[in-house]
This record gives structure tokens, sequence and C-alpha cells, in this order.
């Protein structure tokens, strides 16, 4: 195990996800250049190049042929991952139901992005989130340290026989995909202690059984006698449900084991805490957002506020009953999204806030978007929106209106497209 | 840790194991069968492993290709390419009655 | 009458009465042999396999979406290479005409490119059959389908064309009627290394309106007029195949309205369009002529 800093070594974060990738020994990549993931590709293939990593490197032509390789490959019974951003994880967006339906242990690392139109190479969270409905497990991580491990945990994760479900590891594109950081590597021997090889349940390359995989699924089970009986389309959904929600319970094992082993751990594996116990005001984030959320912490506790921190880890299987159980006592929520479920509110507002539903007393949430496309979050905006929170808290409006801090408007008084494409005189 | 598997973890992904009649009966799809009249047929003729066309070009495999050709009429859906390719017409479709 | 006796193909599957793509698949299997994996995309072959629960073939069969053969056919190769077993296991891919030369072009040609080991056996019967008759890429002029119900306006994608030039080392085209020549394509393709294409043109008795016992006829005739030429491109050299040498001689070919006539779906061609066709057979077998003079 390695401790110290001195061991560290310093890499961006879509090095920390080639590394990870290499050292659990994927079997099959098959990965298409997007920013800003395309440095995770490069570094496989130089990986590969250099016999550092024994994978068969498929590259595919389209990112939704990404993933059907990758499904395929890992129906064929060999371990695999790839990476993508935004548009690139919008294009493969049909095969995403097709893996967790299927409940192959896939890891997409996703350097996140944002989705045009506009066209945007600059981070936020919607692409992160528009897959949540689809069957995967869902981490975002905070920095290049927590991706590497994060990694080795996905892989073990989503190969548990009590799981099988594939998993996205989330990361902000540039500021941690490019951004160097101090990130210990483990040694070989000790991730493959830590990782086992895959055991596949569907394995077709085992050729002496013969197995259709994945047919047309009628509303109706199927009762052939003695031939046996099998489910309907119902039965494999409630499976796949069900597999998710006890995922919690193999995420904070495997979360655990990682923590005795290597010594490093991240809250309790679904949710990381500052400044809590005493803490009346929570802000609630995930990513980038919750990491600069750590800074004004203590300048707001200077003012007076006791404020903490919940920095999300684990997105998807939500993990309601936990998070319920954690707040319920607290009096006022921030919750800053780095997305907008549009149409409604920033989705971590919205799905808190259900996940409060029902409590006697509950907090009083409130939900802030920011940073969409890049656009910075800053101490000041996050201080304003916690005071602006308190406001309304003591006047009781309760509003389902995003809010936005960070806009510039009142420098485009000016701007009108009717009129911006007339010449200036 | 309860090693005993919950409902829903012996249903993992839709999977299907091969069998014969997958859609039932087929033979039921039609009333016309095809019967071989033994006295043209080529080679029950002749005694030796020739033509066999019937079995070649039957796109459910439900002749054998022995001497005489047999026909699965079970599976058998009546499509009547054997009747067609039969080089001196040995085979005609018939009414046959279907079992209750 | 020299094929293999054993059947890959449990009887009792959902193919339509007279279906030649289910003579197809069989033929082809039998060349197979075991030790084979199939790919298959959203097409009639995904209903002949059977619903949840039980399949009809004792070869292994991965269903997948629509667009993506030629990548899941990559996915199967590249973990076969990775466990070092691709030697000993056929990859084999198997899509309609829709799945290959409209959306599933891009996949495949990038299989392709990349010289994936497989073999891609695309069945023609013309149209998207398996969702009602819709027109595809592949229909041929004039035919009818319930998205050109006057007739397509246009030209059959040339597939096989657009495959040789990637270069792959086999590039073959086949049709259920002439079996032999199929088996004997499948078995060369299977002993080769790289991609290889094989286009099967599959008459389908409710799309192309007859009676499902004239399957194999249609066939013949597609041959024997000319409209099908059977051949094989090994690695660039074109080779025609035996059963179509007669068309070399424009006397010996069948007229292209015998073809046409006995077909439902092309009742409202206009002398005009069967005036094209004429001349596009015309000009076909000139340009096959000079291939065979230029070997």
């Amino acid at each position: 195990m390695n401790n110290a800093m001195e061991d560290a070594t310093i890499l961006t974060g879509n090095n920390a996800a080639a590394h990870a990738l290499r050292q659990v020994k994927v079997g099959v990549v098959a990965a298409y250049p997007i920013t800003p993931q395309s440095p995770v590709v490069e570094k496989i293939a130089e990986f590969i190049n250099e016999g550092k990593l024994n994978a068969r490197f498929v590259k595919v032509e389209s990112e939704h042929s990404a993933l059907a390789v990758c499904v395929a490959a890992s129906a064929t019974g060999s371990r695999v991952g790839t990476a993508t951003s935004a548009h690139g994880l919008e294009l493969m967006y049909e095969m995403l139901p097709w893996t967790s339906g299927n409940r192959l242990p896939i890891i997409i690392n996703l350097a996140t992005r944002s989705l045009g139109a506009p066209w945007s190479v600059w981070t936020d969270h919607s692409d992160f989130i528009t897959i949540r409905d689809v069957g995967w497990i869902q981490f975002m991580c905070e920095d290049n340290q927590e991706i590497y491990d994060t990694n080795l945990q996905a892989f073990k994760i989503a190969e548990d026989h009590r799981v099988n479900l594939p998993v996205i590891v989330g990361y902000d594109g540039y500021i941690l995909s490019h951004t160097m950081m101090p990130v210990v590597l483990e040694d070989q021997k000790d991730v493959d202690d830590f990782l086992p090889p895959l055991k596949h349940h569907i394995n077709l390359s085992d050729i002496s059984q013969v197995k259709g995989i994945d047919p047309v699924t009628t509303p109706h089970t199927r009762d052939r006698g003695s031939e046996g009986r099998v489910p309907g389309y119902f039965e494999y959904r409630y499976a796949l449900q069900k597999a998710l929600e006890n995922s919690i319970e193999i995420i904070q094992e495997v979360h655990d084991d990682f923590a005795n082993k290597f010594g490093r751990s991240y809250g309790n594996g679904l949710f990381k805490t500052a400044e809590f116990d005493d803490a009346d005001i929570i802000i609630f984030a995930m990513g980038s957002v919750a990491s600069q959320a750590r800074v004004v912490l203590n300048k707001l506790r200077d003012k007076g506020l006791k404020v903490g921190l919940v920095s999300l880890k684990l997105f998807r299987p939500y993990p309601a009953k936990q998070l319920r159980e954690l707040l319920k006592d607290k009096k006022t929520i921030v919750v800053f999204d780095r997305d907008i479920g549009y149409g409604y509110e920033g989705v971590l507002c919205y799905e808190l806030k259900s996940a409060l539903y029902g409590l006697k007393e509950s907090p009083f949430i409130k939900g802030f978007i920011v940073g969409l496309g890049g656009r910075d979050v800053t101490n000041e905006q996050l201080i304003e929106g916690v005071n602006r929170a308190l406001n309304q808290q003591k006047t009781e409006e309760i509003s389902q209106n995003t809010e936005f801090l960070g806009l510039k408007l009142e420098e485009l008084n000016d701007y009108d497209e009717a009129t911006f494409f007339k010449e200036v005189k | 840790m309860t090693n005993v598997k919950k409902d829903y973890q012996k249903i993992l992904g839709s999977v299907q194991k091969p069998v014969k009649g997958e859609a039932g009966k087929t033979g039921s799809w039609s009333s016309k069968k095809p019967v071989i009249d033994l006295d043209k047929c080529i080679p029950v003729k002749s005694g030796k492993f020739s033509c066999f066309n019937c079995w070649l070009y039957c796109p459910d495999a439900v002749i054998t290709r022995t001497i005489p050709p047999t026909i699965d009429l079970e599976y058998c859906k009546g499509c009547g390419i054997c009747t067609e390719e039969c080089p001196v017409k040995a085979i005609s479709m018939e009414e046959v009655k279907i079992d209750e | 009458m020299d094929l293999p006796e054993e059947e890959y193909i449990y009887p009792g599957t959902r193919a339509c009465a007279g279906c030649s793509m289910a003579l197809i698949y069989r033929i082809a299997l039998k060349a197979l042999g075991p030790k084979t994996i199939i790919t298959v995309p959203a097409s009639c072959l995904t209903v002949l396999h059977g619903m949840q629960g039980f399949c009809t073939t004792k070869v292994s069969v991965l269903h997948t979406p629509f667009a993506t053969t030629g990548a899941s056919a990559s996915g199967i190769v590249a973990s076969l290479e990775d466990k070092g077993l691709d030697q000993d296991i056929n990859v084999v891919a198997f899509a309609g005409d829709g799945g290959t030369v409209d959306i599933g072009i891009q996949s495949l040609s990038g299989a392709a490119e990349r010289g994936t080991n497989f073999i891609y056996a695309c069945y023609d019967n013309e149209a998207y059959m398996n969702t009602g008759v819709q027109r595809s890429g592949s229909t041929p002029p004039g035919a009818f389908s319930t998205t050109t119900p006057g007739g397509k306006v246009g030209y059959k994608k040339n597939m096989p064309k657009i495959m040789e030039a990637h270069g792959i080392p086999y590039v073959a085209t086949a049709i259920a009627s002439y079996p032999l020549d199929l088996y004997e394509k499948f078995s060369r393709a299977k002993d080769m290394y790289g991609p290889k294409y094989i286009h099967i043109l599959a008459p389908c008795p409710p799309g192309w309106g007859y009676l499902p016992s004239n399957s194999i006829e249609i066939g013949r005739l597609a041959v024997q007029t000319g409209f099908w030429p059977l051949y094989e491109v090994i690695d660039g050299k074109f080779i025609l195949s035996r059963d179509s040498k007669r068309c070399l001689d424009s006397s010996k070919r069948k007229p292209i309205e015998e073809y046409i006539k006995v077909q439902k779906r092309f009742k409202s061609v206009s002398t005009e369009q069967i005036e094209n066709y004429k001349a596009y057979i015309k000009d076909l077998w000139e340009g096959i002529k000079s291939r065979i003079k230029e070997e």
C-alpha cells in the first residue's frame, strides 16, 4: 500500500482514469476521441504500444459503435472499459439501457462537458445527469485521486455477482480532466488482490453452452412445461431496479474494503461531509461545485453562519434513505446544481426535495443553478446563494422557479438577436 | 451476509436456450401438406443416394435425407417449395385432416 | 446434395412459410459449423431466433440494436482475441438489407476498415420486411413498398461494390436458389482472414408478392435474367461464379420481364422502367465482361 505523498505521481484526471484502466487489466477498450476525454484514449493506446497493457483497443468510428463494441466484448466475456464526454455519451444513449438491461459490468469514464446547442467544450454536469434514468450506477469525483480510486472500486462493484451493473465514473472536464494533481498509484499486485479476475455471467466465448442473448421479450412470462418457465420484460426490469437499489450495500462494502486496504476513504462511499455535525445550514452539491464550496465554509462561519457541506458521490442509485437520515434535522439546505432538469429545477435540488418528502419538519430547501457551459463557480456566487436562501426561508417563500447565479445579463442590454445581424453604421 | 439468493438476483438479462418448435407446432400453419409419390421419387426408384432436392431446398429442414425421404408434418409449414423443386414432380400438396 | 447432414436450426421457427432467408441461414450454418458465434441486429432473423427463454439454433447468438452489427462483431472478435480464442471460433454477422446498406453502413464500414476478422452476411429481401415492407436503400427501382406505394424512384445501392472499395479480402454475391454455390462461398470465407462480405439476395413471399412455393424459382430467375450476378472478388480479383456464366452471352439471358411480371411488387412498373432495367443489365454485364478480360 502506498501511503505518503512522496509516492504520488503527478497526473491529470484523464491520465488517472487511464492508469486505473491499465491496472484493472481491461481486456477490451473501444473508444472514440472527444474533447475533453481524448487524452484517456491516447494514453491507453500509448500503454498498449509500450506493452504496459495487454488489451484489444478497437478504434471505433463513433461513440454509438464504441458502446456497441463494449457490449459485445463484455457479453463474450471480457473486462471492458471506455471513456467519453457530452455528445459522445448522448450518441451512445441507445446502447445505455441495452447495457444495463443485459446486466453487463462495463465502466465508462465521463469527463463532463456541456451539451450543445450552443457548442461548448467546457464543463457542467448536464451530460452526467441526462442519463440518470437508464439503469447505470453513477459516481461523481472531486479530485484525481478519487477518479483513480473510484475506477478500481467501480470494477469490483460492477462485477459483483449480486450487482452485475454498468458504472459511470464522472469528473469535471478541464477542471479535473486536464489539471495535474498528485495521485498515488497502487502496486499492481495490490490491485490484483483487490480485484479478482472477471467471472462473467454470459461469457459467449464458452461455446460449449449455446446461449441466445437478449431476444425479443414479450410482456408475459413464458411457460414451456418441462423445458422451463421464463420471465417477461416486466420481471427483467424489476430485477434491474432491485439490483440497483441493493447495490448501495455493496458499494459501501467495497468502499470500506478499499479504505481498509489502501487507507483512503470518501465519506461513507455515498457522500462526503465537511463541517457537518454542528451545522444548521447545509450546502449540497457534487463534483467541482462541492470542491468550490469547501472553500466558502469558513468564510460563512466567520460571518456567524454555521454552514456545512454534503458532497454527493453516489448519484445513482440515489441514496435517498441515507440522505433522509443524514439531513432530516438540518434547518436549511442550499443546493447548487451545475445542471438543469430543463422544464423543472436543478436535478440535485428536486431529487433531494423528493427524498425528504413526508418529514414532519422538513428542512427548507432552496436550489440555484450555477456554472453552466463552464462559467466559473465563484465564492461570491455560493455566498450569495446561501444568503438568498436564508432570506427566503425567513419569509417562508417556497419557489420552484429556477434561480441562476453568475449570469451577466446586465452587460447584455444591447444584445437583441433580431437586430444583431444588421450592419453597424 | 446470507447466501440465499433473493428473487431478483436469479434474474439477470433476457437469455435463451435451444429448443425444437420454438414457435409451437408450425405444422398447424397449413392444412395442405406435401405427399411424396414413392413410385416417382428418384432415390427410392434407384436405391441410390441421389437427388434429395426436397431435403436441400426445405427452408425449415423438416425433410430427411433418407430413402425414402420423410416429412415431419408436425413442423412442415406447407410452403410447397419441395413440390416445385422436385425434378420429377413426385411431390404434391394435399389437404390433410387436422387432428383435433 | 453434397452438403453435410447436420442441421443447426431446429424446426418450428417463426420464419414465414417459404422464407428464403431461413434457407440461407440453414445452408450458411452448415458451412460455418458449431464453433460459431452469430450477431444479429433488429431484422426478420431476430424473429427466427425466437422470443425470450427459448431459441432455435445450435450456435450462440447475440441480439443487438439496429445500427450496431459491424461494431458488435468487432466486439466479439476483440474479446476472443483477448482470450486467445479467435483462431477457434468463427464470428459471423447476419443482417438484413436495411441493417446493412442504410442504418448499419457506418458500423460495417468501420469494422471493414479496421480489418476485423469476421464474416458479414447481408440477406437482402430488398425492403424493411420485418416492420412491414418499407423501402430501403436496397429496394430496386419501381418496386412497391409501403413508403413508396407508387414504386421506388432511384436506384438500388450497390453494396458489394461499396465493400469492394474497402479493399477487404473477400466480397461475394449469392442466393439460396443456388445452395451449393452459397455453401462454397461461406466455406471459402470461413478459411480466410480479415473482413469477408457476402451479399445474398433473399426473395420474400409476402414482401415481393408471390406464392411461398416459388421462392427458389424467383431467385433462379433473378440470376438467369442477369439481374443478380453471382461472383466473388478475392483479394481484388473478380471471379464470375459458375451458375452465372451463362449470362455472359446476352442471348442466353432470360428476359427481365419474366422476373418482374411474377412479383406483385412490380405491378406498377412502366414500360420505360422495364427499358431502364434492360439497359441496366446490359451495362452490368458489359462491365463484368471487361473485368474478366482484365484479369
